[in-house]
Formats: structure tokens, sequence, C-alpha cells
């Protein structure tokens, strides 16, 4: 049966706790009420337009540029942000191992794209890597070093795994 | 203003015949972008209808009895890419890999591409080479419309107000295709131009599609009709002459206009190019596979 759901005022569950969200303006996207509305910064609002990845969080586990998701469309799904992965993960320990890092503003978008691509593909080739990240953009490390930290996270999980 | 989510085309078809100020939303890709930047608007009186919600939308039917692979509009890029799909209709897959960044081929969805109606839609160029159909249902019932007469002109399109479309019927061919795009970098790019070729040495045909040198996709009938006759289909050739006459044609039925993001001059080289070495390869492919 059809529900409806208010535009403005909805109640998102981003990393595992509910959040209501008042006055949400008609048409706001998920990367602006992640961050003006529940106050998880985190997520990096730059193109507005899906060409940058700087907002990229999980919907629902998929990974999504949350500029492109109408906020109060996605009430009923499982929103995962670069804050609910906790901070040490091996990919961000990987990240600040290899100093895939320089002004630091691709990266949340970054490592939750690399962390997706580990959890769908254990054991990604270069080439993989790189079509997985190319809807991430970075304009400091000239992502040689990028590729070098998800490296070292496959390596670390295979590893882990023997 | 409130969001419906139905969760059956049933519901859908009573959301849109009791309300016309309805805006349905797909993947929201194209439709969010307008929103950010300003230049789609929402008034309170619009009621957005979430079309995620309706998991009959998501629906793949692969018939191969009656050739027909039948995608549901709900249907994501990221699904198009491999698998038994990409055995059906690999000119879609090849065209779905090219669309965005993994991001955008989560949220996407074919129907989506085909709603949109962007003249440099991928997988719509590749659903014209393929002789797709689009299926529009409302509470008055469904028709079939070509995926080649769907669109009118840039973001315009033949759909009314009370219709959503259902799902794309697509025709599965025996042979080769191949779809191939030019644009500034190998990924993230919006086409500059674009072609998708479907050849079926079995049924003797050699179908054309062109994307981004046109106000919609172009089916390149002349050319295509040339390519037909022109290939020797026992030999898998075509004569050095009869290409060129091919590319020609193609470059006659281009009618691109210059923009921000090319030349129409470059576009249509590129076009004729593009066809030129698809059908090469798809013919070098078909020669060595016997």
């Amino acid at each position: 049966m059809t529900y409806t759901s208010d535009e403005k005022h909805f109640e998102l569950t981003v990393n595992g706790s509910k959040h209501q969200v008042k006055d949400s303006f008609l048409g706001a996207s998920l990367l602006s009420v992640l961050r003006d509305h529940i106050g998880m910064t985190g997520s990096k609002g730059a193109c507005e337009e899906g060409e940058c990845g700087s907002c990229s969080v999980l919907l629902d586990g998929n990974l999504v540029c949350s500029c492109l998701v109408l906020a109060a469309s996605v009430t009923q799904s499982s929103i995962v942000t670069i804050e609910g992965l906790g901070g040490a993960t091996d990919v961000q320990q990987a990240f600040v191992e290899c100093g895939a890092i320089q002004c630091g503003f691709c990266s949340p978008g970054l490592v939750m794209a690399a962390t997706n691509l580990l959890d769908r593909n254990p054991d990604p080739d270069v080439d993989d890597v790189r079509e997985a990240l190319a809807g991430n953009l970075c304009r400091c490390t000239g992502y040689g070093r990028i590729l070098d930290a998800v490296q070292v996270a496959v390596d670390g999980r295979k590893r882990n795994k023997l | 203003m409130p969001i419906a989510h139905p969760d059956s085309i049933e519901d859908l078809k009573e959301i849109l015949r009791a309300d016309t100020s309805i805006v349905l939303l797909a993947g929201g890709t194209d439709f969010m972008v307008g929103l950010n930047h300003g230049s789609t608007r929402l008034e309170s009186d619009h009621l957005i209808v979430d079309l995620r919600s309706v998991a009959e939308l998501s629906t793949v039917e692969l018939d191969y009895r009656s050739k027909m692979l039948r995608l549901g509009a709900g249907v994501r890029w990221n699904d198009l890419l491999s698998g038994p799909i990409e055995d059906a209709a690999p000119c879609l897959s090849q065209s779905a890999r090219t669309v965005g960044s993994h991001q955008i081929r989560t949220a996407g969805t074919i129907g989506g591409n085909v709603a949109t109606a962007s003249p440099a839609g991928d997988g719509v160029c590749a659903l014209v080479a393929l002789d797709a159909s689009v299926v529009l249902t409302s509470h008055r019932g469904q028709r079939n419309v070509a995926v080649r007469d769907f669109a009118t002109g840039p973001k315009t399109t033949v759909i009314e107000k009370d219709e959503f479309i259902e799902r794309i019927d697509v025709p599965i061919v025996n042979g080769w295709q191949g779809y191939s795009k030019i644009g500034t970098r190998n990924a993230m790019v919006i086409s500059v131009a674009g072609a998708a070729v479907v050849l079926s040495p079995d049924s003797q045909i050699c179908r054309i599609a062109l994307g981004s040198v046109g106000p919609t996709i172009i089916a390149a009938d002349s050319a295509s009709s040339f390519a037909t006759t022109a290939i020797d289909w026992n030999t898998s050739s075509v004569s050095t002459d009869d290409l060129d006459q091919v590319v020609q044609l193609v470059r006659e039925s281009a009618s691109p206009i210059n923009d921000h993001r090319s030349t129409a001059s470059y576009r249509t080289h590129a076009v004729g190019v593009l066809v030129k070495r698809l059908i090469e390869q798809g013919l070098r492919s078909i020669k060595e596979s016997v």
C-alpha cells in the first residue's frame, strides 16, 4: 500500500541511529540535510552534481552521491556516512600510512568508495581500483598515493584471511 | 508537498490517475542536479512519487524463446554491466559502463535514462540500435512506443501525464554489437559523440544509432540500410568504398550543434569515425568467430 511522507519533517536512519529532521527545505538533498540539519559534516559538498564524489555515502549498502539523493525520499533506508566508519578502519589507516591525504577534502568520499570496493571485491586489480574511484576527484595528490593506500588495504585484508 | 511511496504498479497507476502535478523520481541523478543548481524548482503542490519503492519496476526477464529481454524501468546501470544481460544485449552493457561513476551507476536507472530524453543518453543510443521499445503504462492501459520515437527533442517525450515507463523491451539479436563514445576523458563524461552498431549475420541486418549529434538520439536509417546491403554477409566484409559511403551517410544524418562540450564539425567528423571503427571491429569479430 502506498504511504506518504512529509517533505519537510522526517526521520532518517544514519549510522544506526534515528535522527529527526525539522524544517528542511523543499527538495533538500541528503548531503545538505546531513551537514546542515544533522550536523554530520564529514560528507563534503563541492560540485553538487555527482561529478566529484566527495559526498559519497552508503545507502542501503550501495555507494551513492548524497547530493543526488532527495533526503525526504530515503526515510526507510539505512544510511552510512564517513562518521559511521569510526575513524580507524583498515582503509583509513592505509590512507594515513601512505600519505594519501593532502588537504583532506576528498578523503571522506575516497575512503567510502575504497571501503565499498573492498567489500564488493576483496581482490581488485589496479584497473578495478581505478574504475571504482573514477567518480572521486582529488586535486592535490595526483592519485598515486591513494592507489597505493587501497593496495595496502587490499593486501592487509588478504593477510588477515590467511 | 508530500512524497508518495507506492509499492506496486497498481498503486502507481492510481496515483497518476488522481494527480496531475507529479514528479516521478527514479535514480535522481539528473533531477537532483537541477534542484541543487536551481534550474528545477519544486512547488508546494507538487507530489513527488518515489519509484524506487516499486519493486516490480526492477524486474529483469530474459526470454530466449521469444528473443526478448524485458528490463524493468527501475533496473540500475550497475545491474546491466555483466552477467546474463551482458550476454543478451552487449552494446547496452557497454553503454552502461560508460555512464558516470560507480556512484551514478548505483542510482541511475535505464527507465530514467529514456525518460530524461537527453540527446547524449548512452543507454538510449544502444536501445535505438537494438530496436527496443518502451512499454508505457497508465490506468487506461498499456502501449508500446519504439525507443527511437519516444523522445521528440531534448527533454521532451511522447509520455502522457498519467503514464509511466513500466519496462523496456529489448530484442535479443544474434551477431555482434558495440557501443562507443568520445568524451574529454575515459570516465565520468557526457559524450561529445556516441554510436551504437548492431550487426546480425543471421538476419543480415546492420543497424546504426548516433548520440550527441542531434536533438535526440538518431536512428541512422539511410546509413543502416546502405550498410545492410553493402556488407557481404557470407564473408563478413565490406569494401572500403562502401564503408566510406556508410560514413558519409552517417555524417549526413547528423545535425549537431556547437556547445561548451564540442563543435558541430568535430562531432560530425567523430561520429563517422566511431561508426567506421565499430563496423570494422564487428565484421572482424564475426569473421574470427566463424
